[in-house]
């Protein structure tokens, strides 16, 4: 494990296959957190057909299509095995988005209907759902253990993610689809390791969720200047929230 | 209403009934221009395709038409080429970009039966359209990350097109080799003109769009090749080696283009294949593309707020790795504009993806309706920057005679629709 005098490591796994929604920016935001605080940041990035590093800290994975969704989880090898699991087992967190999720669970059925391994580092598997795709605004209130204010984001996705006993949702949805399992939830919480469907650069609308990320991995933060992100929280959960309630008010 | 009304339909061969649906969609775009709603060309064509659903292929027919898609480069393309053609007889072409099924019944419907066309299509309709109009000819430029919240996938355009071209008799098309995506939706084509035309951004192709293995890009000249099932490039028949364009037979020609950058380059040496493919003679067509110098707006540079400024339309992250090719050298400052409307995909992720750590050493002004999500992402670039919604008020805020704009595509077409007035 990283101590506060050395470089934390932040391992992007495959954003050439894992990277449709500019997800590398959840790499990007963790690396300039810290540095912002003074600690040194050592992005890795991981390309499809690179072996996956250990020793790294945080590790991201990113949302993508199906046929490149298979590639990064035979390329993480069976379920509970490899590098990234090793590193979890010692403490090492990773957060991961839509795609990225489901590739963290038990399995996955891909696009052609095979359903495919996943890393087994997350208590969940992934249908494909039958309705149209979850596209739009999510907010997501994220369980008390956590002690995170809401989530907002963006989704899109077709897949239906259904937890196991071994793992807690990341929060509930209060505008969105989520896991669209039925149970109003959406991602899934273990240990160090976070999966969600708000995809992309969900870190760029939640700070509060990235410094709980570098928070388990360094410690105690100094608070930063988050004024231009809390202007745009403001805004999106206005837009995801606030029709109803501007309608009351409407003269 | 000054052009055609109701009392005079086009002319020619075509069934009374489309004639009556063109007369009637002329009546609704000149309602709609009247009424100050815009061009008239959409709704136009809505009314057309509403009394007559068939009036696409009844419009089309008899006409030599070439059709445009891709990612970016469509509407520059499609004017590109458009000179190049008029250099021989007026053409048929929907210049403002209106590039749905209702833009494209309008545009045939307005100008003169059995006249040459040429179409952009929209990435996601050109089989459809393929079926409508029967093109001689079709470019396709490039496919990637653009409007996901709408078509989710892009190896899924890139399959629509490879089935829509499967076996397809009596079209060639003039498609980008360097492009894997576009290389397999177009490889089951019976006549493929295969052109070098670069693709800086391959963050969408690094799965196979085949196998969903590895491709590797690299090697000689911008070799691509997929480490699994064997797709690789296709063996170019035309090239582009910075500004000169060589084709079968031996033809070369050099660009001496009006408009700037390397994408525009490459959108001049596809319009000279399709060109040549339709007759043209690539000398000629590069003489006629050297005077086109905005397209829709795009590259003029136009008085605002007390400055020149020069507008730039980036709408995505390939779009975006152009651009930056085409801005003034820092420190010169920029003001860039996003909206996350329908027509942009509601869903600015992308900003993510766009390398804006390269605008470090200059000022930016991030406007438009999602401003804070564009001021975030330059405050995690390090780049330093101000924050203005208004786009006229941005202008107006930078230091300098002249400002290079660069708005997505709503936010470019409202600030352009402003500046006019």
């Amino acid at each position: 494990m990283s101590t506060v005098d050395s470089a934390v490591g932040i391992a992007l796994l495959f954003p050439d296959l894992l990277g449709t929604y500019g997800d590398s920016g959840n790499a990007t935001i963790l690396a300039e957190r810290l540095r912002w605080r003074g600690f040194e940041a050592t992005p890795v990035t991981v390309r499809s057909g690179d072996a996956v590093p250990a020793g790294c800290d945080v590790y991201v994975v990113g949302g993508g299509e199906d046929l490149p969704q298979a590639l990064a989880a035979r390329q993480l090898g069976p379920p509970r095995t490899g590098p990234l699991c090793e590193a979890v087992d010692r403490g090492a967190a990773v957060l991961a988005v839509c795609a990225g999720l489901q590739v963290l669970g038990e399995s996955f059925v891909g696009g052609d209907g095979v359903r495919v391994d996943g890393a087994g580092l997350l208590d969940l598997t992934t249908e494909r759902g039958r309705g149209p795709r979850s596209v739009g605004e999510v907010v997501v209130d994220p369980v008390p253990a956590l002690g995170l204010p809401a989530l907002t984001g963006y989704e899109n996705h077709g897949g239906v993610t259904v937890l196991g006993p071994g793992t807690s949702p990341l929060g509930h949805v209060r505008r969105g689809v989520g896991n669209g399992d039925g149970s109003g939830t959406d991602g899934a919480w273990s240990g160090r390791v976070l999966g969600t469907y708000l995809h992309g650069p969900v870190l760029a609308r939640n700070p509060a969720l990235a410094d709980l990320v570098l928070g388990w991995v360094v410690g105690d933060l100094a608070p930063v200047d988050d004024a231009e992100v809390l202007e745009l929280r403001g805004e999106r959960l206005h837009a995801a929230l606030g029709p109803r309630r501007r309608g009351r008010w409407r003269p | 209403m000054s052009r055609t009304s109701v009392l005079t339909p086009p002319e020619g061969a075509l069934p009374a009934r489309t004639r009556f649906a063109a007369g009637v969609g002329a009546a609704v775009s000149g309602l709609s221009r009247a009424l100050g709603r815009g061009g008239g060309s959409v709704v136009g064509g809505r009314a057309i395709l509403a009394v007559d659903g068939r009036a696409l292929s009844r419009l089309a027919a008899g006409r030599s038409i070439a059709l445009v898609s891709g990612t970016n480069g469509k509407t520059t393309t499609t004017a590109l080429l458009r000179a190049a053609l008029e250099t021989r007889a007026p053409v048929v072409s929907n210049a403002l970009g209106a590039n749905l099924p209702p833009g494209l019944a309008s545009a045939l419907a307005g100008g003169p039966p059995r006249a040459p066309a040429v179409l952009e299509v929209d990435e996601a309709w050109l089989g459809r359209v393929l079926e409508a109009t029967a093109p001689r000819a079709v470019a396709l430029l490039n496919l990637s990350r653009d409007q996901l919240d709408r078509y989710n996938e892009v190896r899924r355009l890139a399959g629509s097109w490879r089935a829509a071209l499967d076996g397809r008799p009596g079209v060639t098309v003039v498609a980008n080799a360097d492009d894997p995506l576009v290389a397999w939706g177009a490889a089951l084509c019976p006549q493929v003109v295969w052109i070098g035309a670069g693709q800086p951004w391959t963050d969408d192709a690094a799965g196979c769009p085949s196998c969903g293995g590895r491709i590797r890009f690299g090697g000689a000249g911008r070799a691509w090749g997929c480490a699994s099932c064997g797709l690789q490039r296709p063996a170019l028949d035309v090239t582009l080696d910075g500004a000169e364009v060589r084709g079968p037979g031996g033809w070369r020609v050099s660009l001496r283009l009006a408009l700037p950058g390397r994408a525009n380059r490459a959108n001049a040496a596809v319009a000279i294949a399709v060109a040549s493919v339709l007759g043209v003679e690539p000398a000629t067509a590069a003489a006629a593309m050297s005077a086109v110098s905005e397209v829709a707006g795009r590259y003029a540079t136009v008085a605002a707020a007390g400055r020149r400024a020069r507008l730039l339309l980036a709408k995505n992250p390939a779009g975006w790795l152009e651009a930056l090719d085409v801005l003034r050298p820092p420190p010169a400052p920029v003001v860039v504009a996003i909206n996350a409307r329908v027509a942009d995909g509601r869903d600015p992720s992308w900003l993510w993806d766009v390398p804006f750590e390269r605008l470090r050493g200059r000022v930016v002004v991030a406007t438009g309706e999602r401003s804070r999500d564009l001021a975030v992402r330059l405050r995690y670039a390090g780049v330093d920057h101000r924050r203005l919604p208004d786009p006229v008020d941005a202008i107006a805020a930078v230091d300098g005679d002249v400002v290079d704009v660069v708005a997505n595509y709503t936010s470019f077409q409202a600030l352009r629709a402003r500046l006019a007035r």
